[in-house]
């Protein structure tokens, strides 16, 4: 029985899993994207100002490594805080929708209207008013693009409570308080963490943006400022390799949050359970 | 374990007494039609019918989860409304709790300490056999297993009653008999009072000493068998020519309870 399973089946090791397909597949595919890259620039001769070739978009990573990883560091800054208080105010917004109704019929429609209107547009108001806290306003602006995600989906998990573990409850006479702790907030979990795996990158996105909105007006910040100030000088290598930074932080904060994810999830939910066959 | 033959029900004190109930429901469904029945302490009684004639609603109704629209639930048996405890027809487990862990789940609710629950979830994981699998996950268990734990869970609050409501009707059949001679015998053992709900005649035959069968449309108790055979039951006695009379007695008024609408 399910005791002696894991034992029957050998674990894979380290170097199996680098070396799967998983792994192999989607390495291929960039390789091969990037050899194609490199022979396209050679035979049309494009000029690096217009597309550079892959090498010298890694040469110049390199040679501007501690410009660019701080100000990338700059960034991260601005999405970890801003992507925590989107997870703790989404979880706390979502348990107030389902501790009353009408707080959930009140409320609900601005959180859709907040998430709607488009970063860009209002990034540059909160960038004025905020003139002064050029931080505190790029992480409001990188807050508003990822803390739907948490409170649509945490309140969906809260309100999905299995019924007969719903009536198990009232039968065991439990007050509002238990129910939330022992039962809607772990039923709520998966869904909870799925929310956080889609903020994560919005939060990185709208860090983004409102460095762009922020860098046009003059504010210095983060890795986005490196790409509009490189794109203002055409330092096209330099803004491709400030590029490659942002989106390798983005893989990053993904596979993190799985990760995080796959470890809460592991020993009960279908999501995170190994398929064996 | 010594054989012992039923007490007659007329000795028996009554715990609890639904009169006259009437259930309908705000679509205009009526479950419950007029339906008196009294449950005896110490009784296990088994009710049979098809689907939607009402079984599993005198269930809820007895547990609280739902209140009767005319007529009146009266306990007469003293502690036992607060001594309740429900079996669920799915498991109805917390997936992401151990078995030890959702089998101490009440205890823990109603406020009382690890130290102080530990024998009592040991105990109840042994008189369902669970044993070696405290730390497993419901998901790792099979149907059978996870109806176990189930029912530890509710035995584990030591309930004066115990509601079933069609708890093996997802099992395949070796799994059912075993667990109905496993619920057999613990209720041989520990006298609750029980009130189990079944399509299944075999089973009722098997397990009760009173069956009430049910009919639809609308849902109603269209007459009661007592079952006074000795226990614990053996294999035996599901094969002997009595249990057959049973089930033949029971049969034909389940086929009179769906005829008054449903012609055969």
């Amino acid at each position: 029985m399910s005791r002696s399973r894991s034992s029957l089946i050998p674990k894979r090791s380290l170097i199996q899993r680098v070396f799967s397909a998983d792994v192999l597949a989607p390495l291929g595919v960039g390789l091969a994207f990037l050899l194609a890259w490199d022979l396209f620039v050679q035979i049309t001769g494009l000029p690096p100002y217009l597309l550079p070739r892959p090498g010298l978009v890694l040469q110049t990573l390199f040679e501007n490594w501690n410009e660019l990883f701080s100000s990338l560091m700059v960034t991260l800054q601005i999405t970890v805080i801003a992507f925590l208080a989107a997870a703790v105010s989404g979880l706390g917004i979502s348990v107030l929708f389902t501790v009353n109704k009408w707080i959930e019929r009140s409320l609900f429609p601005y959180a859709v209207i907040l998430q709607t209107t488009p970063l860009v547009a209002i990034a540059p108001l909160i960038v004025i008013w905020l003139k002064d806290n050029t931080l505190g306003a790029l992480v409001l602006c990188a807050w508003i693009a990822a803390f739907f995600p948490v409170v649509a989906n945490t309140t969906l998990g809260l309100n999905s409570v299995d019924r007969n573990l719903t009536n198990l409850f009232k039968l065991y006479n439990t007050n509002p308080w238990q129910r939330l702790i022992y039962l809607r907030l772990p039923s709520a979990l998966p869904y909870f963490l799925g929310g956080l795996r889609i903020s994560g990158g919005l939060s990185l996105i709208g860090a983004v943006v409102a460095e762009f909105v922020a860098g046009t007006g003059g504010a210095k910040s983060g890795i986005a400022y490196q790409i509009l100030i490189a794109s203002y000088n055409l330092q096209i290598p330099k803004m491709f390799a400030a590029l490659l930074l942002v989106t390798g932080l983005g893989i990053l904060i993904f596979v993190g949050l799985s990760a995080l994810s796959d470890a809460l999830l592991k020993d009960w939910h279908e999501s995170a359970v190994k398929q064996e066959s | 374990m010594s054989s012992t033959v039923p007490p007659v029900r007329s000795t028996l004190k009554p715990a609890i007494s639904l009169s006259n109930v009437t259930k309908a429901f705000s679509t205009g469904t009526v479950a419950l039609q007029d339906v008196s029945l009294t449950i005896h302490e110490g009784e296990f009684l088994s009710l049979v019918g098809p689907s939607g004639c009402g079984k599993s609603t005198i269930l809820s109704l007895i547990a609280g989860l739902s209140s009767p629209t005319q007529g009146d639930l009266t306990w007469q048996m003293p502690d036992a409304r607060r001594n309740l405890a429900f079996v669920f027809q799915d498991s109805a487990l917390l997936p992401w709790a151990t078995v030890q862990e959702n089998i101490r789940l009440p205890l823990k609710l109603a406020g009382i300490s690890r130290s102080a629950s530990e024998d009592r979830v040991a105990e109840a994981i042994e008189l369902v056999g669970l044993q070696g699998f405290e730390k497993s996950f419901p998901r790792q268990l099979s149907g059978g297993m996870k109806m176990r734990v189930s029912i530890a869970r509710a035995i584990v609050t030591q309930p004066k009653v115990l509601l079933m409501d069609e708890p093996f009707g997802a099992l395949d059949e070796i799994t059912r008999n075993k667990l109905n001679e496993d619920v057999m015998n613990l209720w041989h053992q520990k006298r609750w009072t029980i009130a189990f709900v079944t399509h299944n005649i075999y089973e009722a035959v098997y397990l009760s000493t009173r069956v009430a069968v049910m009919g639809v449309n609308p849902g109603r108790i269209v007459t009661e068998l007592d079952i006074p055979e000795p226990y614990p039951r053996s294999e035996t006695f599901r094969q002997s020519p009595i249990f057959g009379q049973y089930r033949y007695q029971l049969a034909e008024a389940l086929a009179l309870g769906m005829g008054a609408t449903v012609p055969l």
